[in-house]
């Protein structure tokens, strides 16, 4: 049976025709058949089963009754290990449960599984975990895709149909851009909106939870559920969830939508520009107004980023010593040596260049030109975003520079795989909101998105943009 | 107070300055509700943010931002309206998050200071740089197993204020009044137990020497002191051993020493270069702390007497020294207890300069020997009124007193009760003095022509043989005036 959205299975539950345990054959049975895409990190169909028992108990007005969710595998879960995908978490089993998480479970979701990502979330391909690559479920059989990242598991879930929602979280783009390169809506939130609280952490200044799906409304419904303030993460924002859902309009009229020039990149692909005109045609036609604006401090967002975002993860995951939980090197003859030894066999080159690089900025006599004026510089661009939502409702870019390339592109060259966030990472500087939606595809077929952001809290404007956008593909 | 130190060659002038750190007095722990009891199970009281678990955040506690505000109140010092948590960087087994979340460039309490007093009755002030709040780290147990070092998080997150003064302190005796200050601030305030021996409270000492009129020398640090008394013996070795580095022509290397207490002396804990690098930077999991002047106002109006504002109020109200008075004051509990005394008995203020001997020496050393806590004496200060009314109306002589007060420690009795059981009661009977004096003279009739033919010291013997037969009980004013008497008619 093919379910195509949150919205229909929940109906046909409701109806009578089809259980919960019919839901969870159904998707084992999918899950079972792609293994080689290598999506999750945990998959057990036993505790889909014992769910199954639990979800059933629970009346039907609960709205993610019965839905499979997957999770990426940085969320904290109690009855599922947490890995984060790296080596020094493997066999970690939190005995708590994420504020995201618990959410959905609360509300009757299923949880299918962890999903696969980059290692801690630090990267663009789903490529740094420890568990290996996960493939692009769009890939042709002789050319496997990247599916993006860090969230690709995630994306890639939705895309195969292992699921109708899962969990991502974005740093710098990776919910929005795996969201694209797998055909996908996925939102971003504005940060704060969801609780950090047991995600495994990154960069807490702009790690931020969202969620990936097959349409906008069914974005709207689970991002709803997901919302919400906490008082056990003190950045987390005590501000009342629209029923994002129930507002969904897909009226633009008088609506002003800006289209940055810096967005406008050497290199990147007529087809993905073609798609992006393509769009601002559409948003015209459905009554926006379309404002050319200026994003000045957009080129030292990539740079700003891979400052601020190592130097707190090289903080973060000083966690990660050996001492208390996750992997411990054997035969270590003193402290300094556990540590060592610990650390360099437990992560992987990427979050060890990440360290290291956020080590370097934050030493003493490097912090003032590195950490600080990244800071300012944050600022400055946060600033950009808030001068220009003064005349503009929304604004519209592409979301990556390049729909899904093939698995092994770019994975030496950590410059050119940084290139990837060049459109997502302002935004997540500025801690806006930002979506992406699948937005006709390119000569080989695979999937664009586009992107559109707006102001702190505004995400009801960009579900209704998103919204009105995703029909001229119905 | 002069305070140089005479070395071989030079006379040498030292330069201290303290970081006190002292636990916030607080039922939950700076970042995570966990307990802070003391000497609680080994990990009975680590939450899942004081283990640093995947997704772990802290949150601040308001409780200990009251507490630490308080206690820059008590300091006399600038509060910060503006703070910010920044995170330490380090690698260590008991410090599970890999970083410590402490405060540095912008500290919730700025600069301040605090008086110490001197015996001669001068005082001096010492200015405080800065006060910051941070959290303190587990402990690594390296003596449970020949092999393994084990963990206790319980200390783990535990609030503690840093308080550092200015190189201002010249001596080990003005660092270990300074350091008694400021425990007596914290305990009036009740923003820290003072509690040395648990660890409640302990102090970095940075020492260095100089020629006098010179600039600082090259100071060293020494590490975790948790005694006066160490603080004091610390100092003094290392005044000595820089001393005798620079009259032998050697330089003072920058180092962070440890002080054994066993052997009285410091050693290096490690050198300049082995420096850490603590990479600070704001937490990003916390934002950062804006106190309203309104919190601020409501927390002075909530603080009661400090020590300074009570030893002025006993130099003026009861007439006591200065020294006194500071020495007083220095215990909350003592000068608690000092109060209750005279609460309960109006009338005994003009015996307050009596209370405090008797409190200082006798009640002291029965404390002492019993290893009490005046807030846990077993003589309540009402009790301790009435034995000194009875020793000012003669009931008792202070001699008896002393006994009766050993009765009371050990029995909780009322002194009047001891007295009637006893048969303590002094005697003013003269008629009943006059028998007794008579005996003496009849039985020493050697010692009296003695004493006729110009020895007047042996009246202390006469007093003596009939203080001992009237055991101890004869008023020994009216038994000299009849002694006296008596003997000049034998004439």
């Amino acid at each position: 049976m093919e379910f195509k959205s949150i919205t229909q299975l929940k109906s046909l539950l409701d109806e009578n025709k089809i259980s919960v345990k019919e839901i969870a054959e159904s998707y084992i049975k999918k899950i079972n058949e792609k293994k080689e895409l290598n999506i999750f990190i945990y998959f057990n169909e036993d505790k889909i089963h014992d769910q199954v028992k639990e979800i059933e108990k629970l009346p039907n007005d609960k709205t993610l009754k019965g839905i499979p969710i997957a999770v990426k595998d940085l969320f904290c879960t109690k009855n599922m290990p947490t890995t984060a995908a790296s080596k020094i978490l493997e066999n970690f089993k939190p005995t708590y449960e994420s504020f995201v998480t618990q959410k959905l479970v609360d509300q009757g979701s299923m949880f299918v599984g962890k999903t696969n990502l980059d290692e801690f979330a630090m990267g663009s391909a789903t490529n740094t975990s420890y568990f290996g690559n996960t493939i692009n479920p769009l890939s042709k059989n002789d050319n496997p895709l990247a599916p993006g990242g860090s969230s690709g598991g995630s994306a890639a879930a939705v895309a195969a149909d292992f699921c109708l929602g899962a969990t991502g979280t974005d740093t710098g783009g990776s919910i929005r851009q795996p969201a694209s390169f797998c055909g996908v809506v996925g939102i971003k939130p504005t940060y704060g909106l969801c609780s950090r609280w047991g995600i495994a952490a990154f960069a807490s200044s702009l790690d931020q939870a969202g969620v990936f799906s097959k349409n906008v409304k069914d974005a709207s419904i689970l991002l709803e559920e997901i919302s919400g303030y906490d008082q056990r993460d003190s950045t987390s924002s005590n501000v009342q969830i629209p029923n994002f859902s129930k507002n969904l309009n897909p009226s633009l009229d008088g609506k002003i939508i800006g289209i940055p020039k810096e967005y406008t990149v050497d290199g990147i692909s007529d087809e993905i520009n073609e798609v992006w005109e393509q769009a601002i045609k559409s948003l015209e036609k459905k009554g926006a107004k379309i404002k050319y604006i200026s994003l000045p401090h957009t080129k030292y967002a990539l740079p700003t980023y891979y400052i601020i975002a190592p130097a707190e993860a090289s903080s973060n995951l000083a966690r990660y010593d050996g001492v208390k939980y996750g992997f411990r090197a054997d035969d270590a003859k003193s402290l300094d040596d556990m540590y060592e030894l610990t650390r360099s066999e437990g992560f992987g080159k990427e979050v060890k260049r990440r360290i290291l690089i956020g080590t370097y900025v934050l030493s003493a006599g490097y912090y003032d030109a590195y950490y600080l004026k990244a800071q300012k510089v944050r600022k400055l661009i946060a600033n950009d975003f808030v001068n220009v939502f003064l005349d503009c409702d929304l604004i519209l870019t592409p979301t990556a520079p390049s729909a899904a390339f093939p698995l092994n592109e770019k994975q030496e060259d950590p410059i050119k795989m940084y290139l990837n966030d060049v459109f997502t990472v302002p935004a997540s500087l500025a801690g806006i909101p930002g979506i992406s939606i699948p937005y006709g595809k390119d000569e080989q077929g695979l999937p664009l998105g586009i992107q559109l952001l707006s102001k702190h809290y505004n995400e009801q404007e960009i579900f209704n943009a998103a919204f009105a956008l995703e029909k001229d593909y119905e | 107070m002069s305070s140089l130190i005479k070395g071989k060659k030079n006379e040498w002038e030292t330069v201290i300055g303290l970081e006190i750190h002292a636990q916030v007095k607080s039922n939950s722990k700076l970042f995570s509700n966990s307990s802070t009891t003391f000497g609680s199970k080994p990990n009975s009281q680590v939450s899942l943010v004081d283990a640093a678990m995947p997704g772990m955040l802290p949150v601040i506690n308001k409780y200990c931002i009251e507490q630490a505000v308080k206690t820059g109140i008590g300091l006399k010092a600038k509060i910060n309206n503006y703070s910010v948590f920044d995170r330490k960087n380090y690698f260590y087994a008991d410090l599970p998050q890999g970083y410590q979340i402490s405060q540095y460039k912008y500290p919730i309490v700025g600069e301040g200071k605090v008086t110490i007093d001197f015996k001669d009755g001068s005082s001096k002030d010492i200015r405080i740089v800065r006060l910051h709040l941070e959290q303190d780290a587990g402990k690594s147990l390296h003596d449970q197993n020949p092999t393994k070092t084990y963990v206790d998080l319980n200390r783990s997150g535990v609030a503690l204020m840093e308080i550092v003064s200015e190189p201002d302190i010249r001596s080990a005796d003005e660092a270990g009044l300074y350091i008694s200050k400021i425990r007596s601030i914290l305990m009036y305030l009740d923003t820290c137990d003072g509690n040395m021996q648990e660890g409640s409270l302990r102090a970095d000492v940075n020492i260095s020497v100089r020629k006098p009129g010179e600039d600082y020398g090259i100071r060293c640090e020494i590490k975790n002191l948790n005694s006066i008394k160490f603080i004091k013996q610390a100092i003094n070795y290392e005044v000595k051993r820089q001393i005798e580095v620079l009259e032998g022509g050697g330089v003072i290397d920058q180092n962070t020493l440890l002080f054994n207490p066993s052997t009285g002396k410091t050693r290096p804990m490690r050198s300049k270069e082995e420096a850490h690098d603590y990479r600070y930077f704001p937490d990003p999991d916390l934002l950062p702390l804006d106190i309203d002047q309104s919190e601020i106002d409501k927390l002075i109006s909530e603080i009661t007497e400090l020590p300074d504002d009570r030893k002025k109020r006993y130099v003026n109200e009861f007439n006591l020294s200065n020294y006194d008075s500071a020495v007083l004051t220095s215990d909350k509990y003592v000068s608690d207890f000092f109060d209750d005394v005279i609460e309960s008995d109006k009338a005994l203020k003009a015996s307050s300069k009596i209370i405090v001997n008797w409190i200082t020496s006798e009640l002291f050393s029965l404390l002492n020997d019993n290893n009490i806590e005046i807030n846990n004496s077993p003589i309540t200060p009402e009790y301790m009124g009435k034995l000194v009314n009875l020793i000012k109306d003669d009931v008792i002589s202070g001699k008896i007193a002393k006994d009766v007060l050993i009765e009371m420690f050990d029995t909780k009795k009322d002194p009047e009760i001891i007295i009637e059981e006893k048969g303590l009661k002094q005697v003013t009977d003269t008629s009943q003095i006059e028998i007794i004096v008579d005996e003496v003279i009849k039985e020493n009739q050697k010692m009296v022509e003695q004493y006729l033919s110009g020895k007047d010291k042996l009246l202390g013997f006469f007093v003596g043989q009939s203080m001992k037969k009237s055991k101890g009980k004869a008023n020994p004013k009216i038994l000299n005036d009849i002694l006296k008497e008596k003997l000049s008619k034998k004439h």
